[in-house]
């Protein structure tokens, strides 16, 4: 039986993933320490530092504990009440997944300039972040087995004790899930940040690449960077536990009731209202303003946008594709069996999520100039960071949708005849589809805004939505950026729409524990 | 899970992927992912819009087709650097000349034409000659009249070091513009006043990102002086005022530090294989069609060619009393560690 899951073929796959991932990471390592250890001493140990890690701290403190309080509440609201259209409202608190977060921190600091520093910071991107709790914990809170709750009240708990007691634990992987990428979004923003003068590891590193390219100083920040991820890494694994959420076979899942939120409604529609007001509608109105203006100075080159975009679209898609496919083999081997290697593979891929992409961007750079200059400045290697700073999500996604299509299937179909490829196609692919399309699109929306390993990567004469826009950005003129902007958002909505299809299309037959 | 809704889902998404694969096909041809091997690779850390109108005044001039690479000053000298002998760069365009000065350093740049050099002023390249200026910026004060009065203003950017100065002034020493700044300070003043200067900084100064954030901030009235280069101030008064309209500039002139003019630089990489091409190129944008294509370009930087002219609302260059800073010796490594022991960077 593990002959079939575990197949030394899949094991290798996932090595090479992992391996292409830690070899910019050895490079980042091998510059750092460069200095010698009293030079990295000196560095590291002085007000400056201490100054950014309380900066990079205090944000994360503030906005992730304000990222899971709104995903999950507005989870709430609209998969366990009667809170009215509550589809739309669906639609509404996944569109910040749209709005790219620097366009969001450009309007907002155009509106406010005064919001700048960590107030404006904390602010863009709690809005901004919030659908990557919200989306996990909607979905599960829409399969879970509404039994166990009338159970808690018949045993003479009231509603608030049965939820608190019965559904809240359950929730906790797919919360804990949407923290970890808040938290390492969070690590790696670049943009938000710049626009809102908040200083942290990330924006210092930028300017520490500015100056020295890819020198050891930059490399020293990026090591305690990476320190950083994996305790907070190692403190997502602590906290998510080891509770099982999944129960062994489906029986007849009873459909949780609707709260009726009484006269709660107005205050609760109020706030979520708000919450689409800051995310949403605040950068939407600016940038459709500032595009209103571009269109009337005859200022926008229509057939150089396009290509922009064209260009944009292209690589979002390679990127998309090859992120899903380099995440099959780990996520696989995870869906099959947690154990040490297969977690360590996986923790792996976060790790290099949490880096600037400008970090893993330099760290190509040196590698190829040096050992493979035919790749230098090729798309080739362009995708390949693409796919070493976004696999995590299409991982995540993945692990979800290959424990939609347990061994025990995959062993009828194999004791019917079937060979392990056919199998495959037949039975695995078809159950995790889903899965498959939502990592594409979480991969694809990241590409289609990332920002400075482009800068650095991208083939001479190569331009993107985001080049555009930060380029134009950059002097402050925000109806020169506007189109750029508004390229960007109208690129993600139908990627937008397509998870909210798979959110309202996910049913029981992915065990809750996965969907985080 | 009946059939109905698998195949809507189905075609759904293969619409969907032939919608995304039809834009890819018609947007990103296959000239966008290369490199031309026919074209001039200018690498360039220089304003795009100027960069973009020499290169397509280049092309209509020549023939010879050029691609563009946008970088930042300090990142793109260094990038050169480690590219080496590999750099598929044929020329360098360069904000300040520091990051010029670090490629030249590495012994990468080969010597630019006497021809080219013929039509400049004297002063105008370093005596290695293997760089030109080929544009200039002018340090200012920017000040918001209604935040503090004209004769309160500082004698000497030095001033800014006192302590009735703190909170007052901002600046973007993370950039470039500033680095150059404090590297003419270095080279008039000296280490220890240079070091003493960048203490105070840290300590009274308001930290913006570029020129542009650090003009809007004295135009809100949210610090009432701060130090830039002129032609952004220029700029926005040439088109809406948005930026600018609560501002004036103060020129410190006296050869004070604060008076400081950098030069933006323009070389030739020894390693490029279109060297005549590259050459041609560099004697374009200094001579006088290309010195008008800068002016032209409403960049509002100065001209630096032998009878070129400047924009018309531009003070001349020559009653700017720059100090007398050999501009060849302007040293980027060591301010940026200055700035580091300064806990700025």
């Amino acid at each position: 039986m593990r002959a079939s899951s575990r197949s030394p073929l899949v094991t290798l796959l996932a090595a090479l993933v992992a391996a292409s991932i830690v070899l910019p990471l050895i490079v980042i390592a091998v510059q750092a320490f460069s200095l010698g250890w009293d030079a990295a001493v000196e560095f590291l140990v002085r007000p400056r530092i201490g100054e950014l890690l309380q900066h990079t701290g205090l944000l994360m403190v503030v906005t992730v504990p304000a990222a899971v309080l709104i995903g999950v509440g507005a989870a709430w609201l609209v998969e366990r009440t009667d809170l009215p259209a509550a589809g739309m409202w669906r639609t509404l608190l996944l569109a910040p997944l749209a709005v790219p977060a620097f366009v969001s921190a450009y309007a907002w600091v155009s509106v406010r300039p005064q919001l700048s520093g960590f107030t404006g910071a904390a602010l863009v991107t709690t809005f901004a972040y919030f659908p990557f709790v919200f989306l996990p914990v909607a979905a599960l809170l829409r399969v879970l087995d509404g039994a166990d709750e009338n159970i808690a009240r018949s045993l003479g708990l009231n509603r608030r004790q049965a939820v608190l007691r019965t559904v809240l634990p359950r929730l906790r992987p797919a919360i804990c899930g949407g923290a970890l990428i808040v938290a390492l979004h969070l690590l790696a923003e670049y943009g938000v940040l710049e626009m809102m003068r908040y200083q942290t590891f990330t924006t210092a590193i930028l300017q520490q690449y500015a100056i020295g390219f890819s020198d050891a100083q930059g490399s020293l920040l990026a090591a305690v960077l990476l320190l950083l991820c994996v305790v907070v890494l190692t403190l997502e694994v602590v906290l998510r536990g080891r509770a099982r959420v999944a129960r062994v076979g489906g029986g007849a899942p009873e459909r949780p009731q609707r709260v009726p939120l009484g006269l709660w409604k107005i205050p609760s529609l109020l706030a979520l209202s708000a919450v689409v007001a800051v995310s949403v509608v605040v950068p939407v109105v600016l940038v459709a303003r500032w595009m209103l203006t571009a269109i009337g100075r005859n200022a926008v080159d229509v057939p150089a946008l396009l290509r922009v975009t064209g260009t944009s679209l292209g690589l979002a898609v390679a990127g998309g594709l090859l992120a899903v496919l380099a995440a099959l083999p780990g996520a696989w081997l995870l869906s099959r069996r947690r154990d040490l290697t297969a977690m360590s593979l996986e923790r792996i891929t976060f790790v290099a999520s949490a880096l600037p992409g400008v970090v893993v961007a330099l760290a190509l750079v040196t590698l190829s100039v040096r050992w493979a200059d035919w790749l230098y400045q090729s798309v080739a290697l362009l995708v390949l960071a693409y796919v070493i700073l976004f696999v995590p999500r299409a991982m995540v996604t993945l692990r979800a949708g290959l424990a939609a299509a347990p061994p025990e299937l995959s062993e009828a179909s194999r004791s019917l005849g079937v060979g392990g490829a056919g199998t495959f196609a037949r039975v695995v692919f078809p159950l995790a589809l889903p899965s498959f399309l939502t990592g594409f699109v979480l991969v694809a929306l990241a590409v289609s805004t990332e920002l400075t390993a482009t800068l650095l990567l991208a083939p001479t004469g190569t331009r993107t939505l985001a080049l555009a826009f930060w380029g134009a950005s950059d002097e402050l003129d925000y109806v020169a950026a506007a189109p750029y902007a508004v390229m960007m958002i109208a690129l993600s909505v139908p990627m937008t729409l397509l998870l909210r299809r798979q959110l309202r299309r996910t049913s029981s037959r992915v065990s809750p524990k996965e969907m985080a | 899970m009946t059939v109905q809704p698998n195949l809507r889902r189905r075609t759904f998404i293969a619409g969907l992927t032939a919608a995304a694969l039809t834009l890819t096909a018609c947007g990103g041809s296959d000239d966008e992912f290369k490199a031309d091997p026919d074209a001039l690779v200018i690498y360039s850390s220089q304003h795009e819009n100027v960069t973009q109108a020499w290169a397509e005044a280049f092309t209509e001039a020549t023939g010879v087709k050029t691609q563009v690479r946008p970088g930042k000053d300090s990142s793109m000298g260094q990038q050169i650097v480690e590219e080496g002998a590999k750099s598929p760069a044929d020329v360098f365009l360069t904000e300040n000349s520091p990051a010029m000065t670090v490629v030249s350093r590495a012994n990468l740049l080969a010597p630019v034409e006497a021809a080219t050099l013929a039509q400049l002023p004297q002063g105008f390249a370093p005596s290695s000659k293997d760089w030109t200026a080929i544009a200039a910026r002018s340090t200012v004060l920017v000040y918001n009249p209604s935040k503090i009065k004209e004769s309160a203003l500082p004698k000497s950017m030095m001033d800014l070091q006192q302590p009735q100065w703190k909170d007052k002034w901002g600046g973007a020493p993370g950039g470039a513009d500033f680095q150059a700044i404090v590297a003419g300070m270095l080279a008039m003043k000296g280490k220890p006043a240079t070091q003493a200067w960048l203490k105070a900084l840290k300590a009274n100064a308001k930290i913006y990102q570029n020129n542009v954030a650090t003009m809007k901030a004295v135009n809100a009235g949210e610090v009432p002086v701060g130090i830039m280069y002129h032609y952004y101030w220029y700029r926005d008064q040439a088109k809406t005022k948005e930026g600018s309209k609560n501002t004036k500039l103060h020129y410190f002139k006296g050869e004070d530090p604060g008076a400081f003019v950098s030069l933006s630089a323009g070389g030739v990489l020894k390693s490029s294989k279109k060297a005549d091409k590259a050459q041609q190129f560099l004697k374009f944008i200094t001579g006088l069609q290309g010195q008008q294509v800068l002016t032209d370009s409403k960049s509002m930087e100065y001209a630096v060619g032998k009878d070129a002219k400047s924009d018309p609302a531009l003070p001349a260059l020559n009653s700017l009393q720059a100090p007398k800073v050999d501009p060849f010796n302007l040293n980027s490594d060591i301010v940026i560690q200055m700035m580091t022991d300064a806990g700025i960077l």
